[in-house]
């Protein structure tokens, strides 16, 4: 590797060849303030805000795109940049609604930390504000156009990272925009809901559809039994949410809290996930022993569902036909919980608490509603939980732990890493294995479907036969793997695709920022929920198999294709 | 491939597809085929968006920032006569407002808009550089100066 050196504020500094000014300056632990840059995105230089003086240079450099060379001499705080940065952002502001009071993103804005940081505190030009209508129209996703400062991250985020593309900037000069194919809602293009844009997204132009008025309004409904499922990923995020560190586990305390904002019963989706397991589990198997399509391929991410539904119509076969964690919750909650409870399933109000808003669509589609109603009434994600705690002035960390409701809140570390990209792999093998050689599986942990590589490969060994398999997240790996089935050139047997960057933990419900290392600190969390549980292996999930001896009978019955399992739609590419 | 239950076999846009098939997979040929597609069609319509970006392998947004971005492309169908009523100041000093209103009146549509029957497009324009004939207004390539608000009728009733 080669080196050049520089320097940054009178300080030398060494970075690889190919990196930009910027990341020069940031080596030099000098922060400048960025915009349009991220981490994880190509840089477009769009806004100005990190412009530095290059000594020899005749104008201000943007140091997010300038490559950084050998000698260079920068500065980044004289009189010159600081007018400089200020006049652009205070261009920025000249046009923006400034509602930060009743902003979604109040309190964690990168437009509004800046202009603090930077000392605006009048705004000395006027211009014309851009009046656009929200756009309401899917499920999960909000836009409010007014609020975008152009600066497009979410585009690249969905056209690089997620390779859907759903928007682009449109028009030109004073009049450009950042939309939806043809000025569509976003309901109307192929936008899988994953909310990527919403954690990239610096100010409140795009976030998710919140539904916490639905749940306060349902909790205060007396002739309503209301109960929630939280999803694996959250109880390593939520307290991240609430300004702990990241990858603090707070399973207990978030349960507590749940209580205290008045759910009836506080269930687990790690229930379900173990369920989804064994069902998942044995659709392989019958697939593998029957000669079925393959590779199976896991059905857990409704953002990946509704990619597959667009981009892949002719791989849908090849999906699992279990529904999500989530959805079978659902279905279980409104028939066999109702039964025992004595409740008609409309007496039942579901809420489930998700890292994704891609969720808020699945709850949605006309198909998930087995117990005749909408098996799931309300989807919040990470970030509007935590809004509710501090709404009910709820300490969270200072609440006592307290233990999941039974019975649907009973679960093993296998349900518990499906927050985790490679997690539901790693599970399914966990029982496939013991269920095909009939012998207890001694070291559990699948290290190699494990970790932020986007393409994971293995092999396992069942009883002489080899099973491979594929792990792949974020939508772009997804694609490596998809075109590789298409070309028969992967022959796995098994593959794992999750829709967001990481798996769940890295869901667009996620707490904001959020960056590799983020996503690692919360993905050992998960690892660390899953050792400290006294049962590792869904089969051994007492609950789910009373589930089965009370209600379903056995995997893949009559009664289990009725409630667990669903079927998928193609969808038009635009 | 938008396909339609019409019964008819074949491409639904002969000529897009014959341009495409020039340029297929060439990513960089982009604004050639959006021109000709344009020259073809007298503007480009959504599905040819579609299809563009199928056959170059880009995504529809993009082929779609592109054709907006610039102002020779136009995404709506443009009437058999464009009018322009120059906006420059000198005209607007004389009167250019009235000319603009007395042709929206006439045709009952908006700049930037068509006429149903596809007859006119009013086109948004700031000044055509005729001003010592203000107020003027253009249809197609001919210029027309000196106007009252009560000539417009007339001399776009010439215009079949
Ligand atoms: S996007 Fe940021 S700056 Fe704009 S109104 Fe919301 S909080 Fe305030
Ligand atoms: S939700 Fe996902 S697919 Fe939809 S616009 Fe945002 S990033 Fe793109
Ligand atoms: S919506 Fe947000 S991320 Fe997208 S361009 Fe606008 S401000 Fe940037
Ligand atoms: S952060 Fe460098 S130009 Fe926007």
């Amino acid at each position: 590797m080669e080196y050049i050196t520089l320097t940054v504020d009178g300080q030398t500094v060494q970075v690889e060849k190919g990196k930009t000014v910027l990341d020069a300056i940031q080596a030099a632990g000098i922060k400048v303030p960025t915009l349009c840059y991220h981490p994880e995105l190509r840089p477009e230089g769009a806004c100005r805000l990190c412009v530095v003086e290059v000594k020899g240079a005749k104008t201000l450099v943007a140091s997010c795109v300038a490559p950084a060379a050998d000698g260079m001499e920068v500065k980044t705080n004289t009189p010159f940049v600081r007018e400089a940065r200020r006049t652009a952002l205070e261009l920025l502001l000249a046009n923006h609604p400034n509602d930060c009071l009743t902003c979604e993103r109040n309190g964690n804005c990168e437009l509004q930390t800046l202009a603090h940081d930077l000392g605006v505190r009048e705004v000395r030009y006027q211009g014309p504000k851009r009046s656009a209508a929200k756009d309401a129209s899917s499920p999960a996703i909000v836009r409010d156009p007014e609020k975008c400062i152009l600066c497009g991250r979410c585009v690249r985020m969905c056209g690089e990272v997620q390779e859907v593309a759903a928007l682009g900037y449109v028009g030109r000069g004073w009049d450009t925009m950042v939309l939806p194919l043809f000025d569509r809602g976003l309901a109307e293009v192929a936008c899988v809901n994953c909310g990527q844009c919403t954690t990239v997204c610096p100010t409140g132009a795009i976030t998710e559809k919140s539904y916490v008025d639905e749940v306060w309004d349902a909790l205060g409904d007396p002739n309503k039994h209301v109960i929630v499922q939280t999803a694996p990923a959250v109880r390593v995020s939520v307290a991240e949410a609430l300004g702990m560190p990241v990858g603090t586990i707070a399973t207990g305390k978030m349960v507590a809290g749940l209580r205290r904002l008045g759910f009836d019963r506080v269930f687990d989706t790690d229930f379900t996930a173990d369920l989804t397991i064994i069902e998942e589990g044995h659709e392989l198997l019958e697939r593998l022993n029957s000669g079925g399509t393959l590779p199976l391929i896991t059905s857990c991410s409704p953002g990946w569902i509704k990619f597959c539904e667009h981009f892949y119509p002719d791989l849908l076969p090849h999906l699992s036909t279990c529904k999500s964690p989530q959805q079978m919750f659902g279905a279980v909650a409104k028939t066999y919980y109702a039964e025992k409870m004595g409740l008609k399933p409309e007496d039942i109000y579901v809420v489930s608490i998700m890292p994704c808003t891609a969720k808020k669509f699945e709850a949605q589609r006309p198909e998930m509603t087995a117990s005749g109603v909408a098996d799931v009434d309300a989807v919040l994600t990470t970030r509007e939980l935590a809004r509710m705690f501090k709404e009910a002035g709820i300490d969270f960390a200072t609440l006592p732990d307290e233990e999941y409701d039974a019975p649907l809140g009973i679960s093993t570390g296998a349900g518990a890493i499906f927050g985790a990209t490679g997690g539901v792999m790693e599970a399914a093998l966990r029982t496939v294995y013991e269920v095909v050689t009939g012998e207890t599986l001694e070291n559990l942990d699948f290290t190699e479907v494990r970790g932020l590589e986007g393409v994971k490969e293995a092999s396992v060994d069942l009883n002489g036969k080899t099973v491979k398999v594929a792990v792949a997240h974020g939508l772009a790996n997804a694609k490596k793997v998809l075109e590789r089935i298409k070309a028969g050139e992967g022959d796995w047997q098994f593959v794992e695709i999750m829709c967001c960057p990481g798996g769940c933990i890295g869901g667009g419900g996620q707490p904001i920022p959020v960056d590799r290392e983020k996503r690692a600190a919360r993905i050992k969390a998960i690892y660390e929920v899953d050792a400290s549980m006294p049962m590792r292996k869904s089969h051994e999930n007492p609950a789910v198999v009373t589930l089965y001896q009370e209600f379903l009978g056995k995997p893949l019955s009559e009664k289990s294709h009725e409630l667990l399992h669903t079927h998928y739609t193609p969808r038009p590419r635009f | 491939m938008s396909g339609c239950a019409c019964g008819n076999s074949g491409p639904q846009y002969p000529e897009l597809e014959e341009i495409l098939a020039r340029y297929a997979g060439q990513r960089g040929a982009l604004i050639p085929v959006l021109q000709e597609v344009q020259a073809a069609y007298g503007y480009i319509f959504e599905d040819a968006i579609v299809r563009i970006a199928e056959a170059l392998g880009i995504p529809a947004t993009s082929v779609y920032g592109v054709a907006t971005f610039y102002a020779q492309f136009h995404l709506k169908p443009r009437g058999r006569h464009v009018v322009r009523v120059c906006q420059g100041t000198a005209c607007h000093v004389r009167g250019a407002a009235k000319i603009l209103a007395a042709v929206e009146k006439e045709l009952g549509i908006k700049p930037g808009e068509t006429t149903e029957d596809l007859r006119f497009t009013i086109e948004p324009v700031a000044c055509l550089g005729c001003c010592g004939l203000a107020p003027v207004m253009m249809v197609n390539d001919d210029t027309h100066g000196r106007l009252t608000p009560d000539k417009v009728a007339e001399i776009l009733a010439a215009y079949e």
